[in-house]
């Protein structure tokens, strides 16, 4: 038994030599993971935060889904290479009618899905009735968040929808019919949401297949989404094993310029350090959501780099006009005036902020750069107070959510205290007020029981203003509270305004409105940040995270 | 011994139901609801209530018990609410990456374990000795996820050495039949990947059985000492066997019992420290899963995935006490 005993660890320690010898021959090998491998191959490995949840445009919103989807699949329009503007992809070119009712959309020849299926107006039509006619849970914001965001309701009925029909006239033109005249339709048709798949694909595969049952709640049954995902993209699908890697191909038929790289895979690592330490060694060539302190690693080694992307988010200090006397346009005014935004913005945001003047993002058109600007000023603050009769001091509630951390606000305690003393300076009296962010704090706000003030924010889901003054502003609210009827309509005017520069003009106009009017006053927009390893040449951000990995190359990797 | 496993298991029954309870009622106390999870700033009281209905979660609490107890019993866990999948398919994918980092681990403080506590006894009050105490010391007072991140740094950035995340390189493609990736590669006959699969083993498993390693250096230690006072132990030397003989068959032999005990007992704790190890390592185990579950308020995956892990703590628990009868033949249950 001894004597075995022996023999027994004896081959046991030999196992763990064999684990670890050839590990450390790994040093020179180019098995290891090493960006060596890379250059051979012409695979570039992307690290997200978790999998995708399917790989289908129409039943997703989150951003790691929406990655892989967009360099497979294309939409009829897309957004201009790192900016907003609305380009031509499978359509060549559009046409509105007078009332902006009906788009008539003239479609690229010669362009087929991976499955070799030819796209064409039906394939158009077919998408879209897919999307419009979708029941039961696909129906839940979870899964179809962006067509209820967009169009609205369904073909049920229950809730009246923007979408109409689409009618296929020829081969390669297609007209889709609106209830009404909406012009951010267009700007909303660049999401990854509403791009082409093969209808073949589709229904072969099952996409819309699945059971729904009270205990174990939907379940899809189909493997388009998770084997089968077929658009007509600059790369194809090759595999996915989830918690793994989800890997991509060049597709060699594309009709644009082909991809540089030959292989794409998306590797999924929660932890933020480790995906740090992933490309410090090498395993991965990139990845999103940099935290603020590894910024300083990456921007001093010679091996990496940081790109910015360009900001579309905002956080402001909401008003609610319902609570006296915030239905006075000095003190809100009076608040303006005694928030020190660009102290905020230097202190909590490692340089990744800055300061807003207004509720929307620079890149974005219909930005005006004109508005009513409100510098630190507690002097001003405390005449304006005197001037409405509220103090000084001015006792007010200013409310700020815990136990949470958002892009536009990583950490919403610090905003508040260095917020509530810079307006304590300037004649007000803040009483503190918080609630954990789950489950009552947006609710909270949303019902306007959040007090005089509230810390909140927002980040855009697409490339329109109307996804950002017109989610606020555009009608009366528990949470700001007011009614300005002007307001209201001129953003439904800018809204439904088919022409681009009248639009751009009637959104400027609307920015000003609201800076004078002062239902908010924003103070930050923060550009996120990607890590790469510096071989890695071309990537593009975008303030929409539409980034494409067919124009990237890499150099020497 | 048949009465004794069997009694065992029908204690499981009262075990398991008492642990559904708490598990359910544990998750549905944490603030915040899956709704709110996946729509973020999004949320409207009407697409929180929407979601709730299709969860069946806007039922009264006892009724929402008794239906997912009903599930349960089938071996249905229902649906995760982030990827739309069976409960079951993804402890069927995540299970054997868990067991597979627990057993290399184990393998790893066993291995490391037992010689440096034999020998810190054999040389006692040493320098080996007193070495072995401050390492066991440093083994389990330091932060699982700090000495990942230490290891890493080490062999994977500045070394170059060992890989930091995943199970198996990106590039390497072979089937995976049993979802053990070391037993995979093997029946592919595939050499790259059986070697490229441990080398993704080795910081993990070194992370997570660091505490092990500790501990069982410690008993083996004191165990040792213990039996080498023995008169039997000296009855056996004072008859002139070789001291490698004395050590093998008369003290280690005997020494191994309060060894085989503590071994069991990491086991289970094994499972609990590959919670933290896999998240350091994004290894795509049950760990990782049910720590990304709690993030999303992810209920059925919370309440399948505990209630799964909780019975295989009970079991290995159970094997464990029935190989005690194995390797000592004074121990009888009955």
């Amino acid at each position: 038994m001894g004597r075995k005993f022996l023999t027994v660890l004896a081959v046991l320690a030999a196992a763990m030599l064999v684990m670890v010898v050839p590990a450390c021959g790994g040093d020179d090998d180019d098995d290891d993971g090493g960006g060596g491998e890379a250059e051979a191959s012409g695979t570039l490995v992307f690290a997200g935060a978790a999998d995708p949840v399917v790989l289908d445009g129409a039943l997703v919103s989150d951003g790691e889904s929406l990655r892989p989807i967009d360099q497979m699949f294309e939409g009829l329009v897309t957004l201009s290479l790192g900016g907003t503007d609305i380009e031509p992809a499978l359509a060549t070119s559009w046409e509105a009618s007078e009332d902006g009712t009906a788009w008539t959309f003239e479609l690229r020849e010669d362009v087929t899905f991976h499955d070799g299926e030819p796209f064409n107006a039906e394939a158009v039509c077919f998408n879209f009735d897919r999307w419009y006619n979708f029941t039961g849970p696909f129906q839940s914001e979870s899964a179809t968040y962006y067509w209820q965001t967009v169009f609205g309701g369904f073909a049920d009925g229950e809730t009246p929808s923007l979408y109409e029909s689409c009618e296929a006239t020829d081969e390669s033109t297609v007209t889709i019919n609106l209830t009404k005249s909406s012009a951010s339709f267009l700007g909303a048709l660049a999401l990854t949401n509403f791009t082409i798949a093969s209808p073949k694909a589709l229904q072969e595969f099952g996409a819309d297949e699945g059971t729904v049952d009270e205990e174990t709640g939907f379940q899809p049954t189909g493997t388009y989404g998770t084997q089968h995902p077929t658009g007509t993209g600059p790369f194809k699908f090759k595999s996915w094993t989830r918690g793994d890697r989800l890997v991509l191909e060049r597709n060699d038929d594309y009709w644009g310029d082909k991809a540089k790289i030959q292989e794409l895979i998306f590797r999924p690592i929660s932890d933020n350090a480790a995906r740090l330490q992933a490309l410090q060694a090498g395993e991965i060539h990139g990845y999103d959501l940099v935290e603020p302190q590894d910024m300083e690693t990456i921007s001093n080694d010679e091996n990496l780099q940081l790109l910015d992307r360009p900001a579309f988010n905002v956080a402001y200090v909401g008003i609610n006009q319902a609570k006296e006397p915030m239905d006075d346009l000095r003190v809100r005014q009076a608040v303006a005036h005694g928030l020190n935004r660009q102290q905020v913005a230097d202190s909590f945001y490692a340089g990744r902020g800055e300061v807003a003047k207004e509720f929307m993002p620079p890149e974005l058109f219909g930005y005006a750069d004109d508005v009513t600007e409100y510098e630190f000023d507690p002097e001003r603050s405390k005449e304006l107070l005197a001037e409405a009769g509220c103090g000084p001091p001015c006792p007010i509630e200013f409310w700020y959510p815990t136990d949470v951390s958002r892009p536009y606000m990583p950490d919403p305690k610090r905003n508040f205290e260095a917020f509530a003393a810079s307006l304590n300076e300037s004649g007000f009296q803040v009483t503190a007020r918080s609630a954990p962010w789950s489950p009552d704090y947006l609710g909270r706000a949303q019902e306007g029981n959040a007090g005089h003030l509230h810390l909140l924010g927002w980040t855009g889901d697409y490339a329109d203003p109307d996804n950002f003054i017109g989610v606020f502003f555009q009608t009366e609210t528990g949470q700001f509270g007011f009614k300005n009827q002007e307001l209201f309509t001129a953003l439904d005017e800018a809204e439904a305004e088919t022409d681009q520069d009248a639009r751009v003009a009637a959104y400027e106009e609307a920015n000003r409105m609201i800076m004078d009017f002062l239902p908010a006053v924003p103070y930050i927009h923060t550009k996120p940040a990607l890590a790469f390893n510096a071989c890695i040449k071309g990537y593009t951000p975008s303030p929409v995270s539409l980034e494409p990995f067919s124009i990237v190359s890499m150099e020497g990797c | 011994m048949l009465r004794f496993v069997v009694r065992r298991l029908l204690l499981l029954v009262p075990i398991l139901l008492g642990l559904s309870l708490l598990v359910f009622f544990w998750i549905r106390a944490l603030p915040g609801g899956p709704a709110q999870a996946l729509l973020g700033e999004r949320a409207t009281a009407e697409s929180i209530a929407e979601i709730e209905e299709l969860y069946g979660l806007d039922k009264p609490v006892h009724e929402q018990y008794f239906t997912y107890l009903g599930t349960v019993v089938k071996l249905d866990f229902g649906t995760s609410i982030t990827s739309r999948r069976p409960v079951t398919d993804e402890i069927r994918e995540r299970f054997p990456a868990t067991i597979e980092l627990a057993l290399a681990a184990m393998l790893f403080s066993v291995l490391v374990g037992i010689p440096l506590g034999f020998v810190a006894a054999k040389r006692y009050g040493g320098v080996v000795d007193h070495l072995s105490l401050v390492g066991s010391l440093i083994g389990i007072s330091i932060p699982i996820f700090f000495l990942a991140i230490l290891l890493k740094y080490l062999f994977a950035v500045k070394l170059g050495w060992l890989p930091t995340v995943g199970r198996i390189s990106v590039l390497i493609d072979v089937p995976h039949p049993t979802r053990f990736y070391v037993l995979d590669a093997i029946i592919a006959g595939n050499v790259e990947a059986l070697v490229d699969t441990l080398k993704h083993l080795v910081l993990p498993a070194v992370a997570l059985g660091s505490i092990p390693l500790a501990v069982i250096a410690r008993i083996t230690r004191a165990a040792v000492l213990d039996v080498q006072n023995e008169d039997y132990v000296r009855t056996a030397r004072a008859k002139g066997l070789a001291p490698r003989v004395v050590d093998v068959r008369h003290v280690l032999r005997n020494a191994l019992l309060p060894i085989t005990t503590i071994i069991g007992l990491q086991a289970g704790l094994l499972l609990s420290g590959a919670v933290l190890t896999e998240t350091v390592f994004a290894w795509p185990g049950m760990g990782t899963w049910l720590v990304d579950a709690i993030e999303t308020r992810n209920f059925p995956v919370l309440q399948g995935g505990i209630l799964f892990v909780a019975l295989v703590f009970v079991l290995v628990n159970l094997l464990v006490d029935i190989s005690y009868a194995i390797i000592n033949p004074r121990i009888r249950y009955s």
